[in-house]
Order: C-alpha cells, then sequence, then structure tokens
C-alpha cells in the first residue's frame, strides 16, 4: 500500500451519507433554547397585557421539542447530507423534470436585503427594480413562446397549467358559451396536472392515447372534437421525447371548432427558439421557471410558473398585472375580466430573479445553444442506451428524440424478473438518480432519462456505464438488484404500513399514540 | 490577445470540438439533422430576438443586483405592513439550512437517496400537527390561498354539499382564490360580522341541509380573533356541515387551537414560520385534518409517513395514501398535487425547532403586547379610532373618517417620514400591523408622525 495508487474502477463506489439521525422530538431536552425572541420593553408591559383572554387563550404550550442552537443547526445539517441534490449527482435520471444546473451566481445574486425584505404593499417607488425585474421577464418570456401577454404569478407548473385553464374557462364564460364547452382533451403523455386541473376546475377529461408513431394522429382528434370541446391541453414534445409534427394542423382543427389550444411547455427544453407556442397556433402556453429557466427545485418547490397567452386571452389573466407606463412600472388592478389572484401577490420573486439572469447570461444565441445541447446529449444517450441489452426505446424510430427519452427495460424484465424499479433502486448504489415514469405505465418497465445540456460527455457516460452494468447484474446476480439499495442512507424498508389508516403514522404525535410502547419506551428513557 | 473560447460555461459540450465528436458517434451531420421531426413551418426564422447576453458572470451580477438595488428593503424604514406577508424575524440557522446546496438542488429521489428530504419534512408535519394539535398535515401546498381553497373543496367532498358560510372577513386576495378555485362546485354565502364577531344568529338562520362548512378566520383579515369557535363548531356539526379554521401559525404558542374547539380542517400560510418575505413570493400553505380516512383520503397533496426497514431501530419514509393523489390516478385523483413549496416547509420545521414550546408562547406574547400598545397609543390620537378590542392579534383598522385625512393622504405623508403605516383598505381605513419586529421605539415614532401629519390637516 504505497504510492502510486491504483487506477480508479469504472464503477464509482459510493456510499450515501447516513447518520441514522432520530427524530426532532427525540432530541428534546426540557430548558434547552434555539433561538430567543425579542423581549417586551418595559414601558409596554406596564401599560398593556401580553395574554390572551381565557376562552381564546392557549393553556398549554405546543409539545415542540425543546433543543439548543447547534443541536438543531447540526440535526437539519445531517439531514441535508443524506439528501442527493442535483448539485453532487449526474441528475439526468429524473426526466421531464429538466434538472439542470441551476447557477451559483444567481443564487448569490437574490440573497441580498433589497429583494427578500421587500414587502409587497410597499410604496411601488421603493420597489421599482422588483416590477423592473417582472416586467422585463415577461417581455423576454413574450419573444421565447412568441404569444403577447405574460403573467409570473403562479409559484409551479401545475399552478400555471391550472391559470391557463381558468384563462380559458373565464374566455368562455364571457362569450357566452362557458356551459356548453365542458370537455377537454389531452393525451397521455401531457403531465397529469393537465388532466387532474382541468378536472378540478369542472371539465370532463377525454384522454388521448398514441398511434404507433408516439402520438395521437390528426384522425384521433377528428373522432373526439365536438361543439362541446374547450380546449386542448398538450405537451409536444410529449414525455416521450417524441415531437407530434402534426402540431399546427392539430390546433388548427380545435379553432375550426371554436377551442382553444394550451401548451403545456414543460418540455421546452429541446426546442427553445427552435419552435415556439406562436408558430403552432396556440392560444396559451406555459413555462415551469424551475425546470427551463434553471431555478432550483427546492426539494418540491417553490418554483415558478409563467402563464403565456395572445392578445385576445390578455384581460382574463391573474391580477394585478405588471406594467410599464412611461418609464415607471406599476400595478395593474383594474382588469374586471381577470380571473383574479391564483397566487399571492405577484410571484416567487428569487426564482423571477434567478430565471431572469439565466436568460441575461445566455441571450437569444446562448439559449439555442441550450436546446441543441440537450438535444444533443439526449440522442448522444439514446444511441448509447440502446446498445444495452434489455433495454428499448419504443415508437417510431423515424425521427431522432428531441430532449428526453422514456426508455423500456421490458426485455430485460422478460428475461430476468428485474423490474424497472428494482433497477433504479440499485442505481442509486452507484450514486446516481433514477426515475421510471408516470403513471399509468403505458409504455412497460419505463424509464425516462432527460439530459438536459449541463452535463459533460464523461459523465453521460458514467451515467451509461451504470446502466449498463446493472442490466449485466440483473442477468447475473438478479439478487443484488432485487435487495437493493445497499450503499444508502437507509435500507430496504416495508411499505405495508403506509396505507392502512390503523397503522400509518403521518406524523410523530399519531406514530406515539397508535403505538404506545414507542411512548412508554420514550418515557423510560 | 489570445482566442477566447466559446464554450459556455453552463454547456460543456458546447465547445465545438466536443460536440462535432458527439454528432460524430451519433452519426449524423449537423445538429439540424437531430430536429428532423419539427417540420420548417413551425421553425423560428433566426435567433430570437433578446437582448444582448452577459455571459460572464461578473457583468452579470453587477447588471441584476444594479436594478435590484433601485428597491429599498424594509429594514430601511419603519414598516406596519402586513395583509398577507408578514415581517417576522427568520432566525440566521433557518437560512444556513434551507441554503444548502443538497435540500435546495434536490427534487424527486427516492426515499433512499433523499431520506434527508423526507425525514425533514416528516418533522414539519410533526412540528405543525403540535401546533395544531391534530394528528394529519400535509406536505406544503403552494400558499395560504390555495389551503384555504382545497379545504373548501374537501368540505364538498366530504359533505357532497355546495354552500359554504363565510362568517368572518375574510382578506380580498384569498376570497378571490378561494371564489374561482371552487368556481364549478361551491357557493359562498357572506354573513357580516356583529362587532367583528361572527353573527350566531344570522348563522343559525342560514344553515341547512346544502350547507359544506362554516368557514372562518382566525384572526381575520382585520386581525380579530374569534371568540366563539366552539359554538360555531357545534352549530356546524349539529347541522351536518364542517368547520373550517384558517390561522396563522405563529399565533399558535398563544392561541388555543381551533381543534381543540371543534375544528374540522385546520389551514393556513407557513411564511410566518421562518421565511422572509421575498416581496410576496415567499409562502406556503398547510391544511391539517385529524386522523380520520374521511378526511386524510380527500387531501391532495403527498403526505410522507414513518415506515420500518431491515434494520431494527431505523427510520424510513414514504408517501402514505398515494392512491389518492393525481400521479396515481391522473384526473381520479384529489384536485392535483406536483412542485409546491416544500423547501419553506423546512424552513417551518427548523423554526420550530429553533423557538420550542417556550419561544412560540413568548413571539405571541410580544406580538399581542406590541399591538396593544399600538393600539393604545394611536387611540389616544384625536380624530383616529382604532377598531377592536382584547381579541385584535398582530393587526387592527385604523379609521381616519374623523380625522380629516384621507387613508391614501395618510399613507402619502406618513411614506415623506420613511414610515409606512399600514395598507389602505378603504378610503379612511388602515390595517396596521404590528409584529416582533416593531419596537416600542417604532410605534411612538408612528404615533409621532400620525400626530403631525393630522395636526397639518387641520
Amino acid at each position: 500500500m504505497t504510492l502510486p495508487i491504483a487506477k480508479k474502477p469504472t464503477l464509482r463506489r459510493f456510499q450515501q451519507a447516513s447518520w441514522d439521525e432520530p427524530i426532532v422530538f427525540e432530541l428534546s431536552k426540557k430548558g434547552e433554547r434555539g433561538v430567543l425572541v425579542s423581549e417586551i420593553e418595559p414601558n409596554i408591559a406596564a401599560t398593556v397585557s401580553s395574554e390572551l383572554p381565557s376562552g381564546v387563550r392557549r393553556e398549554v404550550p405546543p409539545a415542540l421539542p425543546e433543543i439548543g442552537q447547534m443541536r438543531v443547526l447540526k440535526h437539519f445539517l445531517r439531514l441535508s447530507q443524506e439528501n442527493l441534490g442535483a448539485d453532487l449527482n449526474v441528475d439526468i435520471g429524473q426526466g421531464t423534470c429538466t434538472m439542470k444546473y441551476s447557477p451559483k451566481i444567481n443564487d448569490q445574486i437574490i440573497r441580498r436585503e433589497e429583494l427578500f425584505d421587500l414587502h409587497p404593499l410597499q410604496d411601488p417607488k421603493t420597489v421599482q427594480g422588483a416590477l423592473q425585474i417582472i416586467w422585463e421577464m415577461q417581455e423576454l418570456l413574450k419573444e421565447v413562446s412568441g404569444l403577447d401577454a405574460v403573467s409570473l404569478q403562479t409559484s409551479s407548473g401545475s399552478s400555471a397549467i391550472w391559470s391557463n385553464i381558468a384563462t380559458i374557462r373565464a374566455y368562455f364564460d364571457d362569450i357566452g358559451e362557458g356551459d356548453t364547452r365542458d370537455e377537454i382533451i389531452t393525451t397521455i403523455f401531457s403531465h397529469p396536472s393537465n388532466a387532474a386541473a382541468a378536472k378540478t376546475a369542472g371539465y370532463k377529461i377525454i384522454t388521448l392515447h398514441p398511434g404507433e408513431k408516439g402520438y395521437p394522429t390528426l384522425d384521433q382528434y377528428k373522432e373526439v372534437i365536438s361543439n362541446r370541446t374547450a380546449a386542448l391541453l398538450i405537451t409536444n414534445p410529449e414525455d416521450t421525447g417524441i415531437f407530434n409534427p402534426e402540431i399546427k394542423e392539430i390546433v388548427e382543427l380545435f379553432h375550426s371548432h371554436g377551442a382553444l389550444a394550451s401548451y403545456d411547455q414543460a418540455n421546452a427544453n429541446g426546442i427553445l427558439g427552435i419552435t415556439r407556442a406562436k408558430e403552432a397556433g396556440f392560444d396559451l402556453c406555459h413555462f415551469n421557471l424551475h425546470k427551463t429557466f434553471s431555478t432550483p427545485h427546492a426539494c418540491g418547490g417553490p418554483g415558478g410558473g409563467a402563464s403565456c397567452v395572445t392578445k385576445k386571452l390578455e384581460k382574463y389573466l391573474p391580477k394585478p398585472h405588471v406594467v410599464k407606463r412611461s418609464d415607471q412600472f406599476l400595478l395593474d388592478d383594474e382588469l374586471p375580466l381577470s380571473i383574479g389572484k391564483v397566487s399571492p401577490f405577484y410571484g416567487v420573486l428569487p426564482n423571477i430573479v434567478r430565471a431572469y439572469s439565466w436568460i441575461m447570461s445566455l441571450g437569444a444565441a446562448g439559449l439555442r445553444e441550450v436546446a441543441e445541447n440537450a438535444v444533443l446529449n439526449n440522442n448522444y444517450l439514446l444511441k448509447n442506451v440502446l446498445e444495452i441489452s434489455g433495454a428499448t426505446a419504443p415508437y417510431s424510430n423515424q425521427h431522432p428524440r428531441i430532449e428526453q427519452v422514456r426508455y423500456s427495460w421490458n426485455e430485460l424484465f422478460e428475461e430476468t424478473g428485474v423490474t424497472s424499479e428494482e433497477i433504479g433502486l440499485r442505481v442509486l448504489d452507484y450514486g446516481m438518480h433514477y426515475w421510471t415514469s408516470h403513471h399509468p405505465f403505458i409504455v412497460p418497465q419505463p424509464f425516462t432519462l432527460e439530459p438536459t445540456e449541463s452535463y459533460s460527455r464523461e459523465e453521460l457516460d458514467e451515467y451509461i456505464n451504470v446502466l449498463r452494468a446493472v442490466a449485466k447484474e440483473a442477468k447475473e446476480n438478479p439478487e443484488v438488484v432485487k435487495s437493493a439499495p445497499h450503499n444508502q442512507v437507509v435500507h430496504h424498508t416495508d411499505h405495508a404500513d403506509l396505507d392502512d389508516p390503523a397503522r400509518w403514522a403521518i406524523t410523530w404525535r399519531a406514530y406515539l399514540r397508535k403505538y404506545p410502547e414507542v411512548q412508554e419506551r420514550m418515557r423510560n428513557g | 490577445m489570445t482566442a477566447r473560447s466559446s464554450a459556455h460555461p453552463y454547456i460543456p459540450n458546447s465547445d465545438p470540438a466536443i460536440k462535432r465528436s458527439m454528432l460524430d458517434f451519433v452519426g449524423v451531420g449537423s445538429i439540424d439533422d437531430l430536429y428532423s421531426a419539427i417540420p420548417s413551418k413551425l421553425r423560428v426564422n433566426g435567433l430570437l430576438n433578446l437582448p444582448a447576453p452577459l455571459t460572464n458572470e461578473q457583468d452579470l451580477a453587477k447588471h441584476v443586483t444594479s436594478i435590484l438595488k433601485k428597491n429599498s428593503p424594509q429594514s430601511s424604514r419603519i414598516s406596519f405592513l402586513g395583509a398577507g406577508t408578514y415581517n417576522h424575524y427568520v432566525p440566521a440557522v433557518v437560512d444556513e439550512v434551507i441554503n444548502r446546496s443538497e435540500f435546495l438542488t434536490a427534487y424527486a429521489g427516492d426515499p433512499y437517496e433523499d431520506h434527508g428530504r423526507f425525514q425533514a419534512l416528516f418533522e414539519y408535519e410533526s412540528l405543525m400537527a403540535e401546533l395544531v394539535n391534530m394528528d394529519v398535515v400535509n406536505v406544503p401546498t403552494y400558499d395560504g390561498l390555495q389551503a384555504a381553497a382545497t379545504s373548501l373543496a374537501m368540505a364538498y367532498r366530504i359533505t357532497g354539499r355546495k354552500k359554504i358560510l363565510v362568517v368572518t372577513e375574510v382578506n380580498p386576495d384569498k376570497y378571490s382564490k378561494v371564489r374561482n378555485y371552487n368556481q364549478s362546485r361551491l357557493e359562498f354565502i357572506d354573513i357580516p360580522t356583529n362587532n367583528l364577531q361572527p353573527d350566531l344568529g344570522a348563522i343559525k338562520g342560514a344553515l341547512n341541509g346544502d350547507v359544506a362548512a362554516i368557514w372562518l378566520d382566525t384572526p381575520n383579515y382585520l386581525g380579530t380573533l374569534c371568540a366563539n369557535v366552539q359554538e360555531l363548531a357545534d352549530l356546524a356539526h349539529a347541522n351536518g356541515s364542517l368547520l373550517v379554521v384558517g390561522v396563522d401559525p405563529i399565533s399558535l404558542g398563544v392561541l388555543q387551537s381551533p381543534a381543540d374547539q371543534g375544528a374540522d380542517i385546520i389551514n393556513g400560510d407557513i411564511q410566518s414560520l421562518g421565511v422572509h418575505c421575498w416581496f410576496g413570493g415567499g409562502h406556503g400553505g398547510f391544511i391539517a385534518v385529524h386522523d380520520d380516512p374521511k378526511f386524510v383520503m380527500e387531501l391532495p397533496s403527498r403526505l410522507f409517513g414513518l415506515e420500518s426497514t431491515t434494520v431494527p431501530g431505523e427510520y424510513g419514509f414514504g408517501d402514505v395514501a398515494y392512491e389518492r393523489t393525481s400521479f396515481a390516478l391522473r384526473e381520479e385523483g384529489k384536485e392535483w398535487v406536483g412542485t409546491a413549496a416544500a423547501l419553506w416547509g423546512i424552513a417551518a420545521a427548523v423554526y420550530l425547532s429553533l423557538m420550542g414550546p417556550r419561544g412560540m408562547v413568548e413571539v405571541g406574547e410580544t406580538i399581542i403586547a406590541r399591538t396593544r400598545y399600538a393600539m393604545h397609543k394611536l387611540g389616544g390620537i384625536a380624530g383616529v379610532k382604532v377598531g377592536g378590542s382584547e381579541l385584535q392579534l398582530r393587526e387592527f383598522v385604523l379609521d381616519l373618517s374623523q380625522s380629516g385625512m384621507s387613508a391614501k393622504g395618510l399613507i402619502d405623508k406618513c411614506r415623506e417620514r420613511n414610515i409606512e403605516p399600514g395598507v389602505q383598505i378603504s378610503d379612511s381605513q388602515i390595517l396596521v400591523c404590528v409584529t416582533e419586529m416593531n419596537s416600542e421605539a417604532d410605534i411612538n415614532a408612528l404615533h409621532d408622525a400620525i400626530v403631525t401629519v393630522l395636526g397639518g390637516a387641520k
């Protein structure tokens, strides 16, 4: 064991951090304090009481834990280490979610008092910078979508989908067709929130399934469209990475029936500056600032949504609108046909500033470079994955895929009995994330890879090597895959208690109530 | 001068040689060949019309920061603004934790690789559950507006009834969201308050077999706590209806949880618990219910629960009752679920862990004392009336109708003195918000400014 050190093996010998950390309540020690509170001044104490009247007053303080500051910090830092963020892995296994690099400079830019310490109702003269960035971001996204007006109020993609559905509903209510147009048409490879949010708005949902080319044909739409149709909600390319080339004709079909067409652009990363909502004739579209425009996913939000519409629909957008009049940025609330509030105030400002900064760091040529590299990386990955025995990419090979591919391990499954989910858990052991697909699994034994523009060729190769190695294990030593994960924070879990109301424990207090022996154990130390 | 590289730092394979080698591997001549599925009639001609980029981060930071510097933060003035976003103290450890790259950039990892995210959000649910005294709290939804809208949609699904009795003043933004969200299923009936309290007689008269829920906020939009939650719960339950209550969780160290007075669903916003104001962009919503599957199965959000692992003593986590969700069932799920406000949930978990029971009591007491002191001081100014009583928490109405000055006039004059006195809610009324961030000296300064301004008005 002397120098030189041997060459590293091809596969990373990864071990995820595992602190075996207790639940925060178990750290409690009576009397400890994590932080102190601003004290009531003597004069105030002498002037007024600080107690609520009995009847509304809480008599027993909440049973929160009592923990000194450093221990609280340590506890949550340990939990953070037990988390594999995009900054630490080759996060291409979460297809449809565009796990790209979120630049650190943008995090640094937003951590200023002039952003986090602004109140939404302070004098507009004192927030001209914030309003300017919102307005400029609206202008940028008008150009990126080709549409005429933008709202940045929503805090996620699904929330922006909702905003667009509410806009569609307001439009038909306004023109007197709200009662008769009660159907929405979507596709099975569009994000489930399109169907779910439209149902929440009161619509009946018609979902089209793909033909052999991977997408529904124009004729399939003709069969279901009628004067009851309110709108099309569609992703393109769909979650297969297949672009529907008939999209303009499909949109025209909806228009010819008096219906609208709304474009879920969660999958915009591969087509930025290549094709837009405008070129296909869409009336509305939405973007996810946390996918395409780089803001961090934050464990599941806050993200940021952008709703873009044509001139005819602008008056229905959520209010207030951020507008520019001469050199001043203002909030326009005089919008009687607006759908009103979808989210508080003006949107998730930290993410709007991050996304603005990201676009400004790239410009038009840079956005095109993003799209082209996302597509190049995807097709590079595709060619490599198809060389792995047992992996396929269902549907037409007529054209290259755009920014992602929904693959299948069905051949491997039939040969070995190892499922895609089991493969995913084994991939974790090599320090990589992996995801199957949304439900239902139309593609059997699915997995969905979206490499984005952020990863180097060497990193893509590393991911491919992991997939290849796990597929080999599935054939040669399936038990090691089926019993995975082996190198993670925790070992294999048992899901039996998650679906039984008598046994599930959604909070610590429910756990103690349902399992008195734990309470007993805690009492006895 | 040396030739500068054209590779963009965020796009490693944008280097021309690397790109060429990858195209060769794929077997195409150019990038354009990869777009053959997109017909030419759908293509953008040339480049988009966007401003020239600032590709190095030094220039970028300078540009964006120069715009942000046109803002002036709350810390540079005395501010009594609330009405939906609240200026509470954010302990340093909260920002330290939520700025961790592992939390900030994570998304949808499994409970194995992202155990920390699951545990932190399970702890969030559990800490919130202690505040509200209920056994089930969701992984945060978007914001308090959404939490209220979904709580009422749940009441519809649980009771099969279509009417909501609105018995306290509701923040107009929240009401706008709640109405639009539930347009296809619910009808809202406003029952005006009597002396700032729900009018029990009028409510009794309005209850019938169509009423899904009585809905109230405590404190309500005007900062008044409801003194008769139990009576409202009894009325609702006798009618087969639910009681849906909105709260601000920062108050629950000192305010009895409505769950102890019969509330069936409690909801609210968690911005007060360790999230900065962010110009109104720092919100997350919570919904709490009892551990009754009739209620739990109607929640659209994810619910992270404990599970066992193959190793004794090891905590595992997973999704409880996943089959409720739109991820599992698309339009047959409950509303929908997706990216919402998880990081703010982690912020609230850290906040509550730091504050503990004593901290939550003390912050509540400080807010109550300073709110009352502000009411006492401002109520003593000639021509100014202060609305409310000992039931005001954090906010109250300043009525200027006898002062000779309009609300807008007073706000403008105070702004000239670098004070934000509150939010205008009518021509003659201002909603004043007092938190633990407003000291006695701040309140005295507001008092003195109003005295001076009104003196000038007469």
